[in-house]
Protein backbone atom coordinates (compact mmCIF):
# COMPACT_ATOMS: atom_id res chain seq x y z
CA UNK A 1 0.00 0.00 0.00
CA UNK A 2 0.86 3.27 -1.06
CA UNK A 3 2.64 5.39 2.04
CA UNK A 4 3.07 9.41 2.29
CA UNK A 5 4.44 10.98 4.97
CA UNK A 6 2.88 12.49 7.72
CA UNK A 7 3.96 14.36 11.00
CA UNK A 8 1.14 12.27 12.88
CA UNK A 9 1.33 8.39 13.27
CA UNK A 10 -1.98 7.73 11.80
CA UNK A 11 -1.29 4.04 11.49
CA UNK A 12 -1.47 3.74 15.36
CA UNK A 13 -5.31 4.78 15.00
CA UNK A 14 -8.08 2.24 16.01
CA UNK A 15 -11.12 4.58 14.94
CA UNK A 16 -10.21 4.52 11.33
CA UNK A 17 -9.66 0.64 10.83
CA UNK A 18 -13.71 0.20 9.82
CA UNK A 19 -13.77 3.53 7.37
CA UNK A 20 -12.40 1.51 4.65
CA UNK A 21 -15.00 -0.99 5.05
CA UNK A 22 -18.06 1.42 4.90
CA UNK A 23 -16.40 2.92 1.99
CA UNK A 24 -16.10 -0.43 0.18
CA UNK A 25 -19.77 -1.06 1.01
CA UNK A 26 -20.86 2.40 0.00
CA UNK A 27 -19.29 1.80 -3.41
CA UNK A 28 -19.68 -2.10 -3.78
CA UNK A 29 -23.69 -0.66 -3.26
CA UNK A 30 -23.12 2.38 -5.65
CA UNK A 31 -21.75 0.40 -8.23
CA UNK A 32 -24.61 -1.55 -8.40
CA UNK A 33 -27.12 0.65 -7.91
CA UNK A 34 -25.02 3.01 -11.12
CA UNK A 35 -25.10 -0.69 -12.92
CA UNK A 36 -29.09 -1.51 -11.96
CA UNK A 37 -29.91 2.00 -12.94
CA UNK A 38 -28.22 2.26 -16.74
CA UNK A 39 -29.47 -1.20 -17.31
CA UNK A 40 -33.46 -0.11 -16.14
CA UNK A 41 -33.01 3.27 -18.13
CA UNK A 42 -31.54 1.30 -21.23
CA UNK A 43 -34.47 -1.05 -20.47
CA UNK A 44 -36.71 2.30 -20.59
CA UNK A 45 -35.47 3.60 -23.93
CA UNK A 46 -35.53 -0.05 -25.34
CA UNK A 47 -39.56 -0.04 -24.36
CA UNK A 48 -40.31 2.79 -25.28
CA UNK A 49 -38.86 2.64 -29.28
CA UNK A 50 -40.70 -0.66 -29.38
CA UNK A 51 -43.81 -0.45 -28.07
CA UNK A 52 -45.43 2.61 -27.81
CA UNK A 53 -46.15 3.36 -31.10
CA UNK A 54 -48.40 -0.20 -30.93
CA UNK A 55 -51.72 -1.90 -30.40
CA UNK A 56 -52.56 -4.95 -30.57
CA UNK A 57 -56.60 -6.61 -30.92
CA UNK A 58 -56.82 -10.21 -30.20
CA UNK A 59 -59.44 -12.14 -31.90
CA UNK A 60 -61.13 -15.53 -29.91
CA UNK A 61 -60.08 -17.96 -32.15
CA UNK A 62 -63.53 -19.05 -32.85
CA UNK A 63 -64.58 -15.69 -34.21
CA UNK A 64 -61.47 -15.15 -36.21
CA UNK A 65 -63.07 -16.15 -39.44
CA UNK A 66 -60.78 -14.68 -42.50
CA UNK A 67 -64.22 -12.35 -42.95
CA UNK A 68 -64.42 -11.16 -39.70
CA UNK A 69 -60.46 -10.26 -39.81
CA UNK A 70 -60.62 -8.26 -42.29
CA UNK A 71 -63.72 -5.93 -41.80
CA UNK A 72 -62.23 -5.55 -38.18
CA UNK A 73 -58.87 -4.27 -40.42
CA UNK A 74 -61.30 -1.89 -42.36
CA UNK A 75 -62.23 -0.87 -39.50
CA UNK A 76 -59.15 -0.46 -37.99
CA UNK A 77 -57.63 1.66 -40.79
CA UNK A 78 -60.42 4.06 -40.69
CA UNK A 79 -60.04 5.44 -37.61
CA UNK A 80 -58.37 8.11 -37.54
CA UNK A 81 -55.14 8.17 -35.41
CA UNK A 82 -54.38 4.67 -36.85
CA UNK A 83 -51.54 4.19 -39.09
CA UNK A 84 -51.32 0.59 -40.36
CA UNK A 85 -53.42 -2.42 -39.30
CA UNK A 86 -52.71 -5.99 -40.15
CA UNK A 87 -53.22 -9.39 -39.41
CA UNK A 88 -50.29 -11.16 -38.22
CA UNK A 89 -49.60 -14.71 -39.77
CA UNK A 90 -50.20 -17.69 -37.77
CA UNK A 91 -46.66 -18.32 -37.65
CA UNK A 92 -46.20 -15.15 -36.33
CA UNK A 93 -48.65 -15.30 -33.69
CA UNK A 94 -46.67 -18.63 -32.61
CA UNK A 95 -43.47 -16.70 -32.48
CA UNK A 96 -45.32 -14.01 -30.13
CA UNK A 97 -46.18 -16.38 -27.52
CA UNK A 98 -42.54 -18.93 -27.83
CA UNK A 99 -40.45 -16.66 -25.49
CA UNK A 100 -43.81 -17.51 -22.51
CA UNK A 101 -44.82 -21.12 -23.68
CA UNK A 102 -41.93 -22.99 -25.51
CA UNK A 103 -42.09 -24.03 -29.18
CA UNK A 104 -45.20 -25.05 -30.36
CA UNK A 105 -45.99 -27.95 -32.72
CA UNK A 106 -46.97 -26.64 -36.02
CA UNK A 107 -49.82 -29.91 -35.92
CA UNK A 108 -50.26 -28.93 -31.73
CA UNK A 109 -53.94 -27.86 -32.63
CA UNK A 110 -53.84 -25.51 -29.47
CA UNK A 111 -56.62 -22.39 -30.19
CA UNK A 112 -54.41 -19.38 -30.69
CA UNK A 113 -56.12 -16.02 -31.03
CA UNK A 114 -55.58 -14.24 -34.47
CA UNK A 115 -53.40 -11.06 -33.59
CA UNK A 116 -54.22 -7.75 -35.29
CA UNK A 117 -51.00 -5.48 -35.39
CA UNK A 118 -51.77 -2.09 -35.10
CA UNK A 119 -49.67 1.02 -35.69
CA UNK A 120 -50.88 4.61 -34.41
CA UNK A 121 -49.65 7.44 -35.81
CA UNK A 122 -47.13 9.77 -33.94
CA UNK A 123 -48.82 11.23 -30.92
CA UNK A 124 -51.89 10.21 -31.57
CA UNK A 125 -54.52 9.94 -28.66
CA UNK A 126 -58.03 7.97 -28.72
CA UNK A 127 -60.27 6.18 -26.89
CA UNK A 128 -59.52 3.12 -26.69
CA UNK A 129 -62.46 1.46 -24.55
CA UNK A 130 -64.81 3.02 -27.23
CA UNK A 131 -62.80 1.91 -30.42
CA UNK A 132 -63.27 -1.85 -28.27
CA UNK A 133 -66.92 -1.28 -28.29
CA UNK A 134 -66.77 -0.85 -32.00
CA UNK A 135 -64.82 -3.85 -32.47
CA UNK A 136 -66.70 -5.77 -30.51
CA UNK A 137 -69.82 -5.36 -32.64
CA UNK A 138 -68.15 -6.88 -35.42
CA UNK A 139 -65.93 -9.38 -33.49
CA UNK A 140 -67.25 -10.46 -30.18
CA UNK A 141 -64.77 -10.72 -27.20
CA UNK A 142 -62.33 -8.92 -29.29
CA UNK A 143 -59.72 -7.91 -26.67
CA UNK A 144 -57.66 -4.42 -27.34
CA UNK A 145 -54.37 -4.64 -26.04
CA UNK A 146 -53.13 -0.73 -25.64
CA UNK A 147 -49.17 -1.45 -24.75
CA UNK A 148 -49.37 1.96 -23.92
CA UNK A 149 -51.03 1.82 -20.46
CA UNK A 150 -49.27 -0.83 -19.03
CA UNK A 151 -46.02 0.07 -20.31
CA UNK A 152 -46.55 3.51 -18.53
CA UNK A 153 -46.97 1.63 -15.68
CA UNK A 154 -43.98 -1.23 -15.79
CA UNK A 155 -41.82 2.51 -16.51
CA UNK A 156 -43.47 3.80 -13.48
CA UNK A 157 -42.32 0.40 -11.73
CA UNK A 158 -38.87 0.46 -12.99
CA UNK A 159 -38.18 4.11 -11.95
CA UNK A 160 -39.46 3.57 -8.44
CA UNK A 161 -36.74 0.68 -7.93
CA UNK A 162 -34.12 3.55 -9.57
CA UNK A 163 -35.08 5.98 -6.71
CA UNK A 164 -35.46 3.44 -4.02
CA UNK A 165 -31.50 2.02 -5.08
CA UNK A 166 -30.82 5.42 -5.03
CA UNK A 167 -32.07 6.74 -1.46
CA UNK A 168 -30.69 3.19 -0.21
CA UNK A 169 -26.99 4.62 -1.87
CA UNK A 170 -27.27 7.89 -0.14
CA UNK A 171 -28.10 6.88 2.97
CA UNK A 172 -24.86 4.70 2.95
CA UNK A 173 -23.18 7.54 1.91
CA UNK A 174 -24.10 9.44 4.64
CA UNK A 175 -23.19 6.63 7.30
CA UNK A 176 -20.03 6.82 5.69
CA UNK A 177 -19.69 10.49 5.99
CA UNK A 178 -20.72 9.83 10.04
CA UNK A 179 -17.87 7.53 9.86
CA UNK A 180 -15.32 9.52 8.58
CA UNK A 181 -16.31 12.09 10.77
CA UNK A 182 -16.29 9.95 13.85
CA UNK A 183 -12.84 8.78 12.84
CA UNK A 184 -11.56 12.30 12.16
CA UNK A 185 -12.75 13.60 15.38
CA UNK A 186 -11.28 10.58 17.16
CA UNK A 187 -8.17 11.16 15.12
CA UNK A 188 -7.90 14.99 16.57
CA UNK A 189 -8.30 13.43 19.80
CA UNK A 190 -5.60 10.87 19.93
CA UNK A 191 -2.89 13.48 18.13
CA UNK A 192 -3.95 16.34 19.69
CA UNK A 193 -0.45 17.05 21.70
CA UNK A 194 1.10 16.83 18.25
CA UNK A 195 -1.56 18.92 16.51
CA UNK A 196 -0.94 21.44 19.27
CA UNK A 197 2.82 21.71 18.52
CA UNK A 198 2.12 21.96 14.87
CA UNK A 199 0.05 24.97 15.69
CA UNK A 200 2.31 27.00 18.07
CA UNK A 201 5.52 26.12 15.46
CA UNK A 202 3.06 28.20 13.10
CA UNK A 203 1.32 25.58 11.17
CA UNK A 204 -1.85 26.94 9.12
CA UNK A 205 -5.13 24.95 9.53
CA UNK A 206 -5.07 23.96 5.80
CA UNK A 207 -1.40 22.35 6.60
CA UNK A 208 -2.84 20.12 9.44
CA UNK A 209 -6.02 19.31 7.78
CA UNK A 210 -3.87 18.12 4.49
CA UNK A 211 -2.54 15.35 6.51
CA UNK A 212 -5.85 14.10 7.70
CA UNK A 213 -6.99 14.69 4.31
CA UNK A 214 -4.25 12.24 2.78
CA UNK A 215 -4.86 9.71 5.21
CA UNK A 216 -8.43 10.19 4.70
CA UNK A 217 -7.56 9.78 1.03
CA UNK A 218 -5.30 6.53 1.47
CA UNK A 219 -8.52 4.94 3.58
CA UNK A 220 -11.22 5.83 0.76
CA UNK A 221 -8.41 4.00 -1.55
CA UNK A 222 -8.35 0.87 -0.40
CA UNK A 223 -12.16 0.85 0.61
CA UNK A 224 -13.04 2.21 -3.15
CA UNK A 225 -10.46 -0.65 -4.44
CA UNK A 226 -12.34 -3.55 -2.05
CA UNK A 227 -15.90 -2.39 -3.23
CA UNK A 228 -14.66 -1.83 -6.93
CA UNK A 229 -13.78 -5.43 -7.35
CA UNK A 230 -16.59 -6.75 -5.34
CA UNK A 231 -18.69 -4.70 -7.55
CA UNK A 232 -16.86 -6.17 -10.21
CA UNK A 233 -17.08 -9.79 -9.45
CA UNK A 234 -21.14 -9.96 -8.72
CA UNK A 235 -21.63 -7.75 -12.02
CA UNK A 236 -19.68 -10.02 -14.11
CA UNK A 237 -21.19 -12.92 -12.70
CA UNK A 238 -24.89 -11.30 -13.77
CA UNK A 239 -23.70 -10.51 -17.34
CA UNK A 240 -22.96 -13.92 -17.38
CA UNK A 241 -25.98 -15.30 -16.48
CA UNK A 242 -28.25 -12.97 -18.56
CA UNK A 243 -26.13 -14.01 -21.67
CA UNK A 244 -28.50 -17.06 -21.06
CA UNK A 245 -31.38 -15.71 -21.11
CA UNK A 246 -33.43 -13.88 -23.83
CA UNK A 247 -36.21 -12.13 -22.90
CA UNK A 248 -37.37 -9.71 -24.65
CA UNK A 249 -38.27 -6.82 -22.30
CA UNK A 250 -35.20 -7.47 -20.01
CA UNK A 251 -31.57 -5.65 -21.10
CA UNK A 252 -29.38 -8.87 -22.19
CA UNK A 253 -26.34 -7.18 -19.55
CA UNK A 254 -26.42 -5.34 -16.36
CA UNK A 255 -24.00 -2.86 -18.66
CA UNK A 256 -22.81 -2.85 -22.32
CA UNK A 257 -19.15 -3.09 -22.32
CA UNK A 258 -18.82 0.59 -23.18
CA UNK A 259 -20.77 1.07 -19.52
CA UNK A 260 -18.28 -0.11 -17.71
CA UNK A 261 -15.79 2.30 -17.39
CA UNK A 262 -18.81 4.53 -16.69
CA UNK A 263 -18.74 2.64 -12.89
CA UNK A 264 -15.26 4.28 -12.07
CA UNK A 265 -17.43 7.46 -10.99
CA UNK A 266 -18.16 5.41 -7.99
CA UNK A 267 -15.14 4.92 -6.20
CA UNK A 268 -13.56 8.47 -7.61
CA UNK A 269 -16.59 10.15 -5.93
CA UNK A 270 -16.41 8.04 -2.24
CA UNK A 271 -12.92 9.04 -1.99
CA UNK A 272 -13.67 12.59 -3.10
CA UNK A 273 -16.38 12.73 -0.57
CA UNK A 274 -14.18 11.06 2.15
CA UNK A 275 -11.43 13.43 2.10
CA UNK A 276 -14.04 16.25 2.04
CA UNK A 277 -15.62 14.97 5.38
CA UNK A 278 -12.20 14.66 6.81
CA UNK A 279 -11.25 18.13 5.65
CA UNK A 280 -14.45 20.06 6.55
CA UNK A 281 -14.14 18.25 10.14
CA UNK A 282 -10.46 19.25 10.99
CA UNK A 283 -10.98 22.97 9.55
CA UNK A 284 -13.95 23.15 11.99
CA UNK A 285 -11.77 21.78 15.13
CA UNK A 286 -9.17 23.87 14.22
CA UNK A 287 -10.98 27.42 13.86
CA UNK A 288 -11.56 26.89 17.89
CA UNK A 289 -8.07 27.30 18.29
CA UNK A 290 -6.47 30.64 19.53
CA UNK B 1 9.50 43.57 20.93
CA UNK B 2 7.17 42.35 23.51
CA UNK B 3 4.94 43.87 25.83
CA UNK B 4 2.11 43.16 28.07
CA UNK B 5 -0.73 45.43 29.31
CA UNK B 6 -2.81 44.79 32.14
CA UNK B 7 -2.94 41.33 31.08
CA UNK B 8 -5.20 38.29 32.79
CA UNK B 9 -5.98 34.51 32.18
CA UNK B 10 -8.20 32.11 33.87
CA UNK B 11 -8.65 29.06 32.43
CA UNK B 12 -12.22 28.45 31.63
CA UNK B 13 -14.48 29.55 34.89
CA UNK B 14 -11.71 28.88 37.40
CA UNK B 15 -9.29 31.83 38.95
CA UNK B 16 -7.65 34.22 37.62
CA UNK B 17 -3.96 32.47 37.23
CA UNK B 18 -2.14 35.67 35.63
CA UNK B 19 -3.53 39.14 36.63
CA UNK B 20 -2.81 42.74 35.59
CA UNK B 21 0.55 41.88 34.30
CA UNK B 22 2.76 44.78 32.70
CA UNK B 23 5.95 44.95 31.36
CA UNK B 24 7.83 45.89 28.28
CA UNK B 25 11.01 43.75 26.66
CA UNK B 26 13.07 45.30 24.55
CA UNK B 27 14.60 43.22 21.52
CA UNK B 28 18.07 41.56 21.91
CA UNK B 29 17.51 41.40 25.50
CA UNK B 30 17.74 38.51 28.07
CA UNK B 31 15.38 37.75 30.62
CA UNK B 32 14.58 35.08 33.38
CA UNK B 33 11.07 34.50 33.93
CA UNK B 34 11.06 33.07 37.69
CA UNK B 35 8.15 32.37 40.80
CA UNK B 36 7.53 29.03 42.57
CA UNK B 37 5.98 26.34 41.24
CA UNK B 38 2.70 27.19 40.80
CA UNK B 39 2.72 30.77 39.86
CA UNK B 40 1.90 31.04 36.28
CA UNK B 41 5.33 30.87 34.45
CA UNK B 42 3.92 28.25 32.25
CA UNK B 43 0.89 29.92 31.29
CA UNK B 44 2.40 33.36 31.01
CA UNK B 45 4.80 32.09 28.10
CA UNK B 46 1.74 30.71 26.84
CA UNK B 47 0.12 33.55 26.18
CA UNK B 48 3.71 34.87 24.80
CA UNK B 49 3.66 32.21 22.13
CA UNK B 50 0.56 32.78 21.13
CA UNK B 51 -1.03 29.07 22.24
CA UNK B 52 -3.59 30.71 24.10
CA UNK B 53 -5.37 34.25 24.28
CA UNK B 54 -5.59 36.99 27.56
CA UNK B 55 -9.11 36.37 29.09
CA UNK B 56 -8.40 40.70 29.36
CA UNK B 57 -5.35 43.21 28.43
CA UNK B 58 -2.96 43.35 25.38
CA UNK B 59 -0.55 41.71 24.05
CA UNK B 60 1.74 42.93 21.71
CA UNK B 61 4.17 41.10 20.38
CA UNK B 62 6.98 41.99 17.59
CA UNK B 63 4.97 44.93 16.70
CA UNK B 64 1.60 43.20 16.59
CA UNK B 65 -1.39 43.70 18.86
CA UNK B 66 -2.50 40.14 19.25
CA UNK B 67 -5.98 40.80 20.01
CA UNK B 68 -6.57 42.93 16.60
CA UNK B 69 -4.62 40.62 14.36
CA UNK B 70 -6.95 38.28 12.39
CA UNK B 71 -6.42 34.77 13.16
CA UNK B 72 -4.97 34.04 9.70
CA UNK B 73 -1.94 36.20 10.23
CA UNK B 74 -1.00 34.33 13.54
CA UNK B 75 0.96 31.41 11.59
CA UNK B 76 3.33 33.86 10.62
CA UNK B 77 3.97 35.60 13.87
CA UNK B 78 4.54 31.69 15.85
CA UNK B 79 7.13 31.19 12.73
CA UNK B 80 9.15 33.68 13.98
CA UNK B 81 8.94 32.90 17.51
CA UNK B 82 11.15 29.48 19.16
CA UNK B 83 10.31 27.13 21.77
CA UNK B 84 11.55 25.26 24.44
CA UNK B 85 9.12 22.47 25.98
CA UNK B 86 9.51 21.53 29.10
CA UNK B 87 8.81 18.05 28.56
CA UNK B 88 10.84 18.50 25.02
CA UNK B 89 7.40 18.00 23.09
CA UNK B 90 9.47 15.35 20.32
CA UNK B 91 7.78 13.44 17.56
CA UNK B 92 8.57 9.94 18.73
CA UNK B 93 8.08 8.38 15.29
CA UNK B 94 9.98 11.05 13.63
CA UNK B 95 13.80 10.86 13.72
CA UNK B 96 15.74 13.95 14.76
CA UNK B 97 16.48 15.05 11.47
CA UNK B 98 12.55 15.09 10.92
CA UNK B 99 11.82 16.29 14.18
CA UNK B 100 14.12 19.84 13.77
CA UNK B 101 13.29 20.08 10.02
CA UNK B 102 9.12 20.61 11.15
CA UNK B 103 8.94 23.99 12.08
CA UNK B 104 10.37 24.40 8.31
CA UNK B 105 8.14 22.14 6.80
CA UNK B 106 5.45 23.82 8.50
CA UNK B 107 6.45 27.05 6.81
CA UNK B 108 6.60 25.22 3.51
CA UNK B 109 10.08 25.65 3.04
CA UNK B 110 11.84 23.53 0.10
CA UNK B 111 12.76 20.18 1.26
CA UNK B 112 16.11 20.56 0.12
CA UNK B 113 16.91 23.55 1.62
CA UNK B 114 15.86 21.64 4.68
CA UNK B 115 18.09 18.74 4.71
CA UNK B 116 21.33 20.41 4.94
CA UNK B 117 20.39 23.20 6.99
CA UNK B 118 18.80 20.95 9.63
CA UNK B 119 22.00 18.22 9.19
CA UNK B 120 24.33 21.49 10.23
CA UNK B 121 22.20 22.59 13.22
CA UNK B 122 22.33 19.13 14.58
CA UNK B 123 25.78 18.76 14.12
CA UNK B 124 26.71 22.42 15.13
CA UNK B 125 24.58 20.80 19.10
CA UNK B 126 26.47 18.00 18.84
CA UNK B 127 24.23 15.54 17.59
CA UNK B 128 25.95 14.79 13.79
CA UNK B 129 26.12 11.11 14.74
CA UNK B 130 22.84 10.93 15.48
CA UNK B 131 20.78 12.35 12.76
CA UNK B 132 18.18 9.28 11.98
CA UNK B 133 17.79 8.49 15.87
CA UNK B 134 13.92 8.57 16.97
CA UNK B 135 13.85 10.31 20.35
CA UNK B 136 13.19 7.53 22.34
CA UNK B 137 16.65 6.35 21.63
CA UNK B 138 17.94 9.80 23.01
CA UNK B 139 19.18 10.04 26.06
CA UNK B 140 17.70 13.52 28.58
CA UNK B 141 20.31 15.69 27.11
CA UNK B 142 20.02 14.66 23.34
CA UNK B 143 16.60 15.15 23.23
CA UNK B 144 16.74 18.37 24.70
CA UNK B 145 19.31 19.69 22.33
CA UNK B 146 16.84 18.57 19.39
CA UNK B 147 14.17 20.11 20.78
CA UNK B 148 16.82 23.41 21.41
CA UNK B 149 17.57 22.95 17.50
CA UNK B 150 14.33 22.42 16.18
CA UNK B 151 13.24 25.91 18.41
CA UNK B 152 16.23 27.64 16.90
CA UNK B 153 15.95 26.29 13.14
CA UNK B 154 14.33 29.15 11.63
CA UNK B 155 16.06 31.67 13.42
CA UNK B 156 13.22 33.09 15.73
CA UNK B 157 13.20 36.26 17.24
CA UNK B 158 12.01 35.73 20.62
CA UNK B 159 13.12 32.41 22.19
CA UNK B 160 11.45 30.62 24.74
CA UNK B 161 12.43 28.19 27.26
CA UNK B 162 10.36 26.62 29.70
CA UNK B 163 12.21 25.07 32.52
CA UNK B 164 14.90 24.17 30.20
CA UNK B 165 17.84 22.82 33.24
CA UNK B 166 14.91 20.58 35.36
CA UNK B 167 15.12 17.66 33.13
CA UNK B 168 19.21 17.47 32.81
CA UNK B 169 22.43 17.29 34.86
CA UNK B 170 23.98 20.31 36.22
CA UNK B 171 26.70 20.71 33.72
CA UNK B 172 24.10 20.43 30.78
CA UNK B 173 22.56 22.89 32.00
CA UNK B 174 25.32 25.31 32.43
CA UNK B 175 26.31 24.24 28.47
CA UNK B 176 22.80 25.23 27.34
CA UNK B 177 23.00 28.66 29.05
CA UNK B 178 26.14 28.99 26.97
CA UNK B 179 24.05 27.77 24.18
CA UNK B 180 21.41 30.65 25.30
CA UNK B 181 23.88 33.27 25.49
CA UNK B 182 25.42 32.76 22.08
CA UNK B 183 22.12 32.54 20.52
CA UNK B 184 21.04 36.08 22.05
CA UNK B 185 24.72 37.54 21.24
CA UNK B 186 23.13 37.33 17.77
CA UNK B 187 20.00 39.30 18.41
CA UNK B 188 17.71 37.03 19.80
CA UNK B 189 15.42 37.73 22.67
CA UNK B 190 15.39 35.30 25.30
CA UNK B 191 12.79 34.72 27.94
CA UNK B 192 13.62 31.37 30.34
CA UNK B 193 11.65 30.07 32.68
CA UNK B 194 13.75 28.50 35.40
CA UNK B 195 12.68 28.25 39.30
CA UNK B 196 16.55 27.02 39.56
CA UNK B 197 18.20 29.02 42.37
CA UNK B 198 21.47 28.01 41.43
CA UNK B 199 21.06 28.89 37.84
CA UNK B 200 19.50 32.25 39.07
CA UNK B 201 22.40 32.65 41.15
CA UNK B 202 25.10 31.81 38.59
CA UNK B 203 23.80 34.02 35.37
CA UNK B 204 22.47 37.96 36.10
CA UNK B 205 20.20 38.25 33.54
CA UNK B 206 16.99 40.36 34.61
CA UNK B 207 14.32 39.17 36.16
CA UNK B 208 10.90 38.88 35.33
CA UNK B 209 9.63 37.60 38.80
CA UNK B 210 6.07 35.90 39.17
CA UNK B 211 4.21 35.97 42.50
CA UNK B 212 0.44 35.26 43.59
CA UNK B 213 -0.17 36.08 40.00
CA UNK B 214 1.49 39.26 39.36
CA UNK B 215 4.86 40.61 38.41
CA UNK B 216 6.21 41.66 41.56
CA UNK B 217 9.71 42.72 39.71
CA UNK B 218 11.44 43.18 36.84
CA UNK B 219 14.76 43.24 38.41
CA UNK B 220 17.37 44.59 36.67
CA UNK B 221 19.98 42.64 39.03
CA UNK B 222 22.83 45.06 38.29
CA UNK B 223 24.29 44.38 41.87
CA UNK B 224 24.62 40.65 40.30
CA UNK B 225 26.34 41.84 36.89
CA UNK B 226 29.88 41.40 38.73
CA UNK B 227 29.70 38.86 40.37
CA UNK B 228 28.29 36.54 37.96
CA UNK B 229 31.23 36.98 35.19
N1 LIG C 1 -4.79 23.87 31.17
C1 LIG C 1 -5.04 24.28 32.43
N2 LIG C 1 -6.30 24.26 32.89
C2 LIG C 1 -6.60 24.68 34.13
N3 LIG C 1 -5.69 25.12 35.00
C3 LIG C 1 -4.40 25.16 34.63
C4 LIG C 1 -4.02 24.74 33.31
N4 LIG C 1 -2.68 24.88 33.20
C5 LIG C 1 -2.26 25.38 34.38
N5 LIG C 1 -3.26 25.55 35.24
C6 LIG C 1 -3.18 26.09 36.60
O1 LIG C 1 -2.62 27.36 36.48
C7 LIG C 1 -1.72 27.59 37.55
C8 LIG C 1 -0.38 28.00 37.00
O2 LIG C 1 0.15 26.93 36.29
P1 LIG C 1 1.49 27.08 35.45
O3 LIG C 1 1.32 28.20 34.50
O4 LIG C 1 1.80 25.74 34.88
O5 LIG C 1 2.54 27.47 36.56
P2 LIG C 1 4.11 27.22 36.62
O6 LIG C 1 4.58 26.97 35.24
O7 LIG C 1 4.64 28.48 37.17
O8 LIG C 1 4.34 26.06 37.51
C9 LIG C 1 -1.64 26.31 38.37
O9 LIG C 1 -2.49 26.46 39.50
C10 LIG C 1 -2.23 25.29 37.44
O10 LIG C 1 -2.91 24.31 38.17
MG1 LIG D 1 5.54 25.37 34.41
Amino acid sequence: MIRFRADLPFEQDQATRFVPWIVALMVFLGALALAAATAVGGAIDGWDNNLTGRITVQVPADEASPKALSRLVDALTATPGIAQAETLSAEATRALVEPWLGTLDADLELPLPAVIDVETAVGAVFDVNLLAGRLANIAPGVIVDDHRVWLAQLIRAARTVELVAFAILALIGLTAIAAVIFATRSGLAVHAAIINLLHVMGARDAYIARQFQMQAMMLGIRGGIIGSLAAIVVLAVLTTMSAGIDVALLPSAPLSPAQWPLLIIVPVTAVIITMATARVTVLRALAEMP
Amino acid sequence: MLRFENVGMRYGIGPEILRDINFALEPGSFHFLTGPSGAGKTTLLKLMYLALRPTRGLVHLLGRDISLTPRSELPELRRQIGVVFQEFRLIDHLSAVENVALPLRVANIKQSTIDDHVRELLSWVGLGDHLDAKPPTLSGGQQQRVAIARAIINRPRLLLADEPTGNVDDHIALRLMYLFEELNKTGTTIIIATHNEALLQKFSHPLLRLNDGQIDAVAARSDRLVAAS
